[in-house]
C-alpha cells in the first residue's frame, strides 16, 4: 500500500489491523506522532491528512492509502523550525514534550479551519463570514489535545502569537 | 536584582548560615550566570521536532511486541489458563504466565532498602494467586503489536474467587495505625486537643472525602528490554533509574551493574513512572524469549497495573478563641492502602507545620484493601490534606467573621508548631499580601452569592499551598571538562518535563564560569554517576549539592594538574574560584588560568572529577518547607451547577527561582492538575468487583484547554539560606491548596460547602 | 483486534453486496467508534466495508430541505452555510461533540450508529446485557452517572451518546436506507430501539442495511434554534444532559410551534413529544416551559447515581426554551 508521508511516496506492507499511528511509528520509524491513549481521547496522535487534523490512533491505515499525510517530522527541518515550533519554545508550550507533536499538528490545522470559517462550539454568530482567533475559540478548538503537564497557557500563547492577524500583519510588513 | 547584588546577598545569607557558603554562591564574578533567567529548555528543539525518542520508540532489530492480560477478580487464584489458541495465533512468539515465567525473587518494596524501588512487594507472575483486580496474569509476545493484542484476547482464563476487601467502608473496620508515615511519626499530640476543642469559643468539626486519582501522564508506560548474556538493557520511562536497576537486579539475581536503565525522555511522571510490574515483565519475557521485547501498556493497562493516588476520609476540627487564634487543631483520617506497599498518603503533614495552635492532634490510619498498590502522585498527602485543612479554615474564618487571609495571618507560627524547629525560610504572610493585592482580593464579598453575571454566580476563594523541602540521600555527580572549555555534567537523574536538564546546565555554567552553551547536563542513564529519584520535589536540591561537591573536587584536580608552572601554583582549592572559564585566586584576582590553558599544558584532552553529595543534614536542623497561596475565582452556573474557573493566581514562596520560564510552567502545571482534582478527577473503583471502571482518558476526565484560564503565578524569590542555591524543588507545591481554593470559591459563589471531591455539578444542583 | 478483510465501496449497492458476502461484516465510516470497539474486542467483524467513498454531498434544496450524504464528515456538516443558517441547532450539536480531530473523521452515518459509552458495556469483565444478552447488568447498581433516566429498562440503562442525533431528532430528520431488499425511508426517531429486554438490538435496521443519506425537511422556524449541552468538563466530554430546541413564537407571545429533543438521558435521542404537545399554543413563558419539562420527565426514573439528571433536564429544557423565547432563564 502506498502513502505520501511528509511529501515522500512510501510503500508499506502491513496487517490490516494496523492503525495509521502504528504504521507511522512502528513501520515507518516516524515516532514523532505519539500514542497517549489509543482511544481517540487525548490527541497526542494528531496528524494531518490532506491538511486536515485527525486522530491517527483511530484511523485504520488501510483507509488512508494514497493520501497526503503530514506529521510533526514534516513540519520543519532540524535547525529551521516552523514558526509555531519556535513559539512553543519561546512560550514554554510543553514540559515533557509528549503531547507536543499532537498539539502542533492540531494547531496548524485548527488555524486553517478557522481561516476557512469553520465554526466551533463557542462561536456566537454562526452566520459570521469570518471568525476571530479569540482566547475562547482557541481553547475550545484545541480541547481535543490533552496536556497532563499543564502547559496549556504556553500553548495558547504560542498559537496566538503564530496565528493571530496582528502577527501575520507584522510578518507581511 | 543584578547578578552582582544577588551574589553579594547570597554570600551574606550563606555567611549567616551553618550550611556551606558555596551552596549559595556560584561563580562570584560570574558573568555567565543565567540562574533565575527565563532560559528556554535545552531539549526543546528535539521535542517540538518530534525527534526525542521515548521508551517505546527505540528502534531494535528482532523486536517482539508484548500485550498483557489482566485479572478480572480482586482476590483468589487462577483456576485455569488455556494458552493454546493464543500460542497458535499468527505471529505469536510465546505466552508467558506464572508457570513459565523466569523465577524471580520478591520485589524489594520502596523504603525497605535505600535503593528499593518496587511499588509493591507482591511476587510478579510467580504463582497463581490474585491480589487485585487488574493484576497482570499473562504476557503474549508476537512479531507485531496487532498480533500480540489479538492473541491476548484468545487466552482462556478462569478464576477461583476468594473473599476480597474491596469496600473502603468495610476496610476501615480493620484500619490500622502504621508505625510511621514516610519518615515522620504517625501521630503528634501537643496538649489535649479534643478537650480544648470542646471548650473552644468557636469550633468546627468536619469530614472530608477525596477519591482515587490516576497520574495519567500522556505517555503510556512502556519499557523495551534487551538481554546480552546476563546483561540487561532496559529502555524505560522512569523517574528512578538507579532504583529500578538495583531492584530488578535483586529480583533477577544479578549485580546492579548488570542492569542498565536508560531513560532520557519521560513523557510525564507525576509520581507514576516508578517501578511497576510492566518493566519486570518486559525483562522477564525478553529473557524467556531470548529476543528484545517492547511492552507498552494500553491506557486501560495503565489504570490496571500502575497505582494512583488513594482515596481518603479526613476529619478536621478547629477550635478558636475570640481573637481568631487556635485553641485546638485536629486533623485525622484514614487512607486506603494495601498490605504490600508503603504509601499511606500523608494528608496530615500540612497540619503539622502550617499553623500555630495551643493544642494539636494529628494522626492517620490506613485501611488495607485488595487493589493495585496506591502510590505517590503529585503532592501526595499535601494535595488532598490541604483540601480538608484549608476548607476547614475557610469555614472557621466565616464563623469568626474574619477574612480568611487575616485568619491565616493570626495563625502564623514563630517556629514549627510540632517539631519546634526553626523555619529555614518562611514568607507565607508576604506571599499572601502580594497575591491578595495582585488578585484584587479586596473585591471579594464575604457574603456568598453576592456577584452574578447572567446565569453565572461568581465567587473567590483562597487557600494555603505547602510542600516540604526534601533532599534525597545519596547521589553523585561527575564533571568532565574538555580542552576546548566545555563541561559535561553527569548524574543519573531525570527529566520528565520539570526543566531539570536546563536548570542544572544553568547551574553548572554559573558554577564553572562557563557560557551556558558550553555546558551539557547528562542524565537518565545508569551508566552515569548515581542519581536520586525524581520525587518529593527533591531532585533540584539533590543534584545541586552533588554538582557543588563535584565542582570542588574538579577544582582540586585542576590545581593538581596546573602544577608549579601555573599562575595558580601553590593555591589550595579554597583559595581559588571558578571564573571566566578558568580558576582565579580569590585574594589576587590577577592570578588566573583558564581551563583550556591548564589542560593544554598538561597535554590532556579532558579532566574529570566526581563527588558524592553530603547527607541532607539541613532537614534535621530546620523545618524546611515551600509555601504558596492559591487564589481562585469561579463561575457557577445557577441553572446547571457547572463550575468554570475564570481566574487563578498562585503566589509562591519557594526560595530562589532558578529558571523563571520553566518554574512558571511547573507552578501552572501543578495548579492545573489541582483544577482536575477539584472539579473532575475520579478513578471509579467499583466496590463490588474492586475494578476501576473508567480506565480511559475519555471517561477519566483531566482538564482540557477549555477548562483552564490564563493562570498567573508570582513568587517572593527570597532564597532559603539553608538550601543549596537557596532554592526549593517546585514540582508539587502547585497542586496543593488548589482543591480548597476552588471549593472555597464555589462556596463564596453559591453558599454551598462541598466537602467531597470532585466538585461535580450534581453536588451543586 | 480480530482479523478482518477490508473492501472499499463507492456506492451503496456494492457496499451491500460486499457486506452480504461475509457473515459478520460491518460498515466502516470514520472508524472513530468502531475501531475503538474492535480494539476492545466488543466488535469483532470479519469484514469491513469502507463506505467513506459514498456520497459526501450536502444538497440544500430550494424548498428549504437539506439532503446529507451519509459519508459527509461531521465538520463539513456543521460548517455548511445552509445548515448554519437554517438549522443552527444541528451545527451547534455537532460542534458540541467530540473534538476537532474526531469531527473531521466521523461520518454522519457513523455518528448515528455509534454505540453507548456505558462503563460496563466497555469492560468485558463486567456483566452487560447489551454486549452479552442475558448476562445481567452491572450498571444498574454500579456507576451509572452517565446512564439513562428515560426509556431504560431493568436490562439496560445505557444512553446513546450522540449530540448530532439529538438535533436530528428535533428536526424530524428522515433516514434513507438501502439494503438487500431495496431502499426505504424511516424517521431518525424510529431508528433506535428502546432496550426493553433486548438491549443488544439497538436499531430497527435489517442485516447489512445501510444509511445512505439523512434528509432534513424544511423547518423555517429552526433558524431560531439552539443546542445546549451540560457535561463534566468545559469541552470534549459526553453529555450528562443536552437539549436541542427550536421555537416559533407568535406575535401575541403564544407558541406556534416548538421542537425539543434531549440527549444524555435515554437509550436513544429523545424527542420530547409530550413537552412539545403541551407547549403548542401555550404562552412562551418560563413557567410554561417548566411545566412542559415536568411533564416530559414525569416518567423519568433515576438510578443510584443519576437521579440528579431529572432535575437537571428540567432546568436545561426550561432555560434553553426561555433563551430562545428571548428571555433570561
Amino acid at each position: 500500500m502506498r502513502f505520501i508521508v511528509n511529501g515522500q511516496h512510501v510503500e508499506a506492507v502491513f496487517d490490516l489491523r494496523t492503525s495509521l499511528l502504528d504504521l507511522l511509528r512502528d513501520h515507518l520509524g516516524l515516532s514523532g506522532s505519539k500514542k497517549g491513549c489509543n482511544q481517540g481521547a487525548c490527541g497526542a496522535c494528531t496528524v494531518l491528512v490532506d491538511g486536515e487534523r485527525i486522530n491517527a490512533c483511530l484511523a485504520l491505515a488501510v483507509q488512508y492509502q494514497d493520501r497526503a499525510i503530514n506529521t510533526v517530522e514534516g513540519l520543519s527541518e532540524p535547525g529551521a523550525l516552523h514558526p509555531l515550533q519556535s513559539a512553543f519554545l519561546e512560550h514554554d508550550g510543553f514540559q515533557c514534550g509528549y503531547c507536543t507533536p499532537g498539539q502542533l499538528c492540531s494547531a496548524i490545522a485548527m488555524a486553517a479551519e478557522l481561516s476557512r470559517g469553520v465554526p466551533s462550539a463557542v462561536t456566537v454568530d454562526l452566520a459570521a463570514e469570518t471568525i476571530a482567533l479569540s482566547h475562547d475559540e482557541l481553547r475550545e478548538r484545541m480541547s481535543g489535545n490533552l496536556c497532563r503537564c499543564g502547559a496549556y497557557n504556553g500553548i495558547v500563547e504560542a498559537i496566538t502569537e503564530t496565528f493571530s492577524p496582528q502577527k501575520s500583519a507584522q510578518e507581511a510588513a | 536584582m543584578s547578578g552582582q547584588m544577588e551574589a553579594r546577598q547570597s554570600a551574606m545569607l550563606a555567611s549567616m548560615s551553618d550550611v556551606p557558603e558555596r551552596w549559595l554562591t556560584t561563580s562570584a564574578r560570574d558573568k555567565h550566570g543565567t540562574l533565575g533567567a527565563p532560559v528556554t529548555r535545552m531539549d526543546g528543539a528535539l521535542k517540538v521536532g518530534g525527534r526525542a525518542r521515548f521508551a517505546a520508540e527505540v528502534p531494535l532489530d528482532g523486536l517482539t511486541y508484548a500485550a498483557v492480560a489482566f485479572s478480572t477478580i480482586a482476590k483468589g487464584r487462577i483456576a485455569a489458563l488455556d494458552t493454546t489458541a493464543a500460542e497458535s495465533a499468527p505471529g505469536v512468539v510465546l505466552v508467558m504466565d506464572y508457570r513459565n515465567a523466569p523465577r524471580l525473587k520478591l520485589p524489594p518494596v520502596m523504603f525497605s532498602a535505600p535503593k528499593a524501588g518496587a511499588q509493591s512487594s507482591l511476587p510478579v507472575m510467580q504463582d497463581e494467586q490474585i491480589h487485585w483486580n487488574g493484576q497482570p496474569v499473562a504476557v503474549v509476545l508476537a512479531e507485531t503489536q496487532e498480533q500480540a493484542d489479538h492473541a491476548v484476547s484468545l487466552l482462556r482464563i478462569s478464576y477461583e474467587a476468594a473473599p476480597a476487601v474491596i469496600s473502603f467502608g468495610a476496610a476501615q473496620q480493620n484500619a490500622r495505625t502504621p508505625e510511621k508515615i514516610l519518615r515522620e511519626p504517625t501521630s503528634v499530640a501537643i496538649g489535649d486537643a479534643e478537650a480544648a476543642l470542646a471548650g473552644a469559643a468557636f469550633k468546627i468539626d468536619l469530614n472530608y472525602r477525596t477519591p482515587r486519582h490516576n497520574h495519567n501522564a500522556i505517555e503510556l508506560h512502556a519499557a523495551t528490554a534487551v538481554w546480552q548474556g546476563d546483561r540487561l538493557t532496559l529502555h524505560d520511562a522512569s523517574q528512578m533509574v538507579n532504583m529500578t536497576s538495583w531492584t530488578i537486579a535483586e529480583m533477577f539475581g544479578l549485580k546492579e551493574a548488570q542492569v542498565h536503565v536508560h531513560s532520557p525522555y519521560v513523557g510525564g511522571g507525576f509520581g507514576g513512572k516508578c517501578l511497576w510490574t510492566h518493566q519486570i515483565l518486559t525483562a522477564a519475557a525478553a529473557r524467556l524469549a531470548g529476543r528484545p521485547v517492547r511492552l507498552t501498556l494500553s491506557r486501560e493497562g495503565v489504570f490496571r497495573a500502575v497505582g494512583g493516588r488513594t482515596t481518603t476520609e479526613q476529619r478536621v476540627a478547629l477550635g478558636a478563641k475570640a481573637d481568631g487564634t487556635l485553641a485546638a487543631l485536629i486533623h485525622t483520617g484514614v487512607a486506603a492502602m494495601t498490605t504490600h506497599n508503603n504509601c499511606p498518603e500523608q494528608f496530615t503533614f500540612p497540619a503539622r507545620h502550617l499553623y500555630a495552635a495551643d493544642t494539636i492532634k494529628v494522626t492517620q490510619q490506613v485501611a488495607d484493601m485488595n487493589m493495585i498498590a496506591n502510590t505517590f502522585m503529585r503532592g501526595p498527602g499535601e494535595s488532598v490534606g490541604t483540601f480538608a485543612l484549608e476548607c476547614a479554615l475557610d469555614e472557621l474564618a466565616e464563623a469568626l467573621q474574619l477574612d480568611p487571609i487575616e485568619l491565616r495571618r493570626r495563625l502564623e507560627p514563630e517556629k514549627d508548631p510540632t517539631s519546634g524547629k526553626a523555619f529555614s525560610a518562611r514568607h507565607l504572610v508576604e506571599a499572601y499580601q502580594r497575591g491578595a493585592a495582585r488578585f484584587g482580593w479586596e473585591k471579594r464579598s464575604a457574603k456568598p452569592g453576592a456577584r452574578r453575571e447572567g446565569e453565572w454566580l461568581l465567587g473567590m476563594g483562597v487557600a494555603t499551598a505547602t510542600y516540604p523541602y526534601y533532599r534525597q540521600p545519596g547521589g553523585a555527580a561527575r564533571i568532565r571538562l574538555t580542552a576546548d572549555g566545555r563541561a559535561f555534567v553527569q548524574m543519573a537523574s531525570h527529566e520528565m518535563g520539570m526543566g531539570t536538564a536546563t536548570v542544572q546546565a544553568q547551574h553548572a555554567a554559573a558554577r564553572l564560569g562557563l557560557p551556558l552553551d558550553h555546558v551539557v547536563f547528562e542524565y537518565g542513564d545508569t551508566d552515569l554517576p548515581p542519581g536520586t529519584l525524581a520525587g518529593g520535589s527533591s531532585q533540584t536540591a539533590s543534584i545541586s549539592v552533588a554538582i557543588i561537591a563535584a565542582t570542588q573536587a574538579l577544582t582540586e584536580e585542576l590545581l593538581r594538574l596546573a602544577g608549579n608552572e601555573s599562575p595558580l601554583a601553590g593555591l589550595s582549592a579554597d583559595e581559588v574560584e571558578t571564573s571566566d572559564g578558568g580558576l582565579r585566586a580569590i585574594a589576587e584576582p590577577d592570578r588566573f588560568e583558564s581551563y583550556a590553558s591548564i589542560l593544554g599544558r598538561a597535554k590532556r584532552d579532558d579532566i574529570s572529577a566526581m563527588a558524592e553529595a553530603p547527607p541532607p543534614s539541613e532537614v534535621q536542623t530546620y523545618s524546611m518547607h515551600s509555601y504558596g497561596v492559591q487564589f481562585c475565582e469561579v463561575k457557577v452556573n445557577e441553572v446547571t451547577g457547572e463550575v468554570r474557573v475564570s481566574r487563578f493566581l498562585g503566589s509562591f514562596d519557594c526560595g530562589r527561582i532558578l529558571n523563571a520560564k520553566t518554574a512558571t510552567s511547573q507552578f501552572k502545571g501543578g495548579i492545573i492538575m489541582g483544577l482536575g482534582l477539584a472539579l473532575m478527577e475520579d478513578a471509579l473503583f467499583d466496590e463490588r468487583s474492586g475494578r476501576i471502571m473508567n480506565p480511559s482518558l475519555a471517561e477519566y476526565h483531566v482538564p482540557v484547554h477549555m477548562d483552564v484560564p490564563e493562570i498567573e503565578v508570582m513568587w517572593t524569590g527570597i532564597p532559603d539560606p539553608k538550601a543549596p542555591l537557596g532554592a526549593h524543588g517546585i514540582g508539587e507545591i502547585g497542586i496543593t491548596g488548589v482543591g480548597a481554593a476552588v471549593a472555597n470559591a464555589v462556596y463564596n459563589a453559591t453558599g454551598r460547602r462541598i466537602r467531597e471531591l470532585p466538585i461535580t455539578l450534581d453536588k451543586l444542583l | 483486534m480480530t482479523p478482518f478483510t477490508y473492501a472499499r465501496a463507492q456506492d451503496a449497492q456494492t457496499a451491500i453486496q460486499l457486506a452480504g458476502a461475509a457473515p459478520a461484516a460491518r460498515y466502516l465510516g470514520g472508524g472513530t467508534n468502531l475501531v475503538d470497539l474492535m480494539r476492545e474486542t466488543i466488535e469483532t467483524p470479519d469484514a469491513l466495508v469502507d463506505v467513506t467513498g459514498l456520497s459526501q454531498a450536502i444538497e440544500a434544496r430550494d424548498d428549504g430541505s437539506i439532503l446529507i450524504g451519509a459519508a459527509v464528515k461531521n465538520t463539513a456538516l456543521a460548517a455548511h452555510r445552509a445548515v448554519r443558517q437554517h438549522f443552527p441547532l444541528l451545527s451547534r450539536a455537532i460542534l458540541a461533540g467530540a473534538s476537532g480531530q474526531i469531527r473531521n473523521m466521523a461520518t454522519v452515518g457513523g455518528n448515528i450508529l455509534q454505540r453507548t459509552r456505558c462503563l460496563y458495556f466497555y469492560d468485558d469483565a463486567a456483566r452487560c446485557n447489551k454486549r452479552s444478552p442475558g448476562a445481567g447488568c452491572d450498571a444498574r447498581e454500579g456507576f451509572n452517572r452517565m446512564n439513562a433516566i428515560l426509556g431504560a429498562s431493568d436490562a439496560c440503562s445505557a444512553t446513546h451518546p450522540s449530540d448530532m442525533c439529538v438535533a436530528l431528532a428535533a428536526l424530524d430528520a428522515t433516514l434513507h436506507l438501502a439494503g438487500a431488499e431495496g431502499t426505504r425511508r424511516i424517521k431518525l426517531v424510529e431508528l433506535h430501539r428502546l432496550p426493553d429486554d433486548q438491549p443488544d438490538i439497538e436499531t430497527i435496521l435489517r442485516p447489512h442495511e445501510l444509511i445512505t443519506a439523512v434528509e432534513l425537511p424544511a423547518l423555517p422556524f429552526a433558524a431560531r434554534s439552539t443546542y445546549r449541552k451540560v457535561r463534566d468538563r468545559a469541552s470534549y466530554a459526553f453529555a450528562l444532559v443536552s437539549a436541542a430546541a427550536a421555537l416559533d413564537v407568535a406575535a401575541d407571545g403564544t407558541i406556534r410551534d416548538v421542537r425539543l429533543a434531549l440527549g444524555g438521558v435515554a437509550p436513544k435521542p429523545w424527542r420530547a413529544f409530550k413537552a412539545e404537545a403541551m407547549l403548542r399554543g401555550a404562552p412562551a413563558t418560563a413557567a410554561a416551559f417548566r411545566t412542559a419539562a415536568e411533564a416530559e420527565l414525569a416518567e423519568a426514573v433515576g438510578l443510584s447515581g443519576n437521579s440528579f439528571k431529572i432535575e437537571l433536564a428540567k432546568r436545561v429544557i426550561t432555560a434553553t426554551l426561555t433563551e430562545l423565547a428571548g428571555g433570561v432563564a
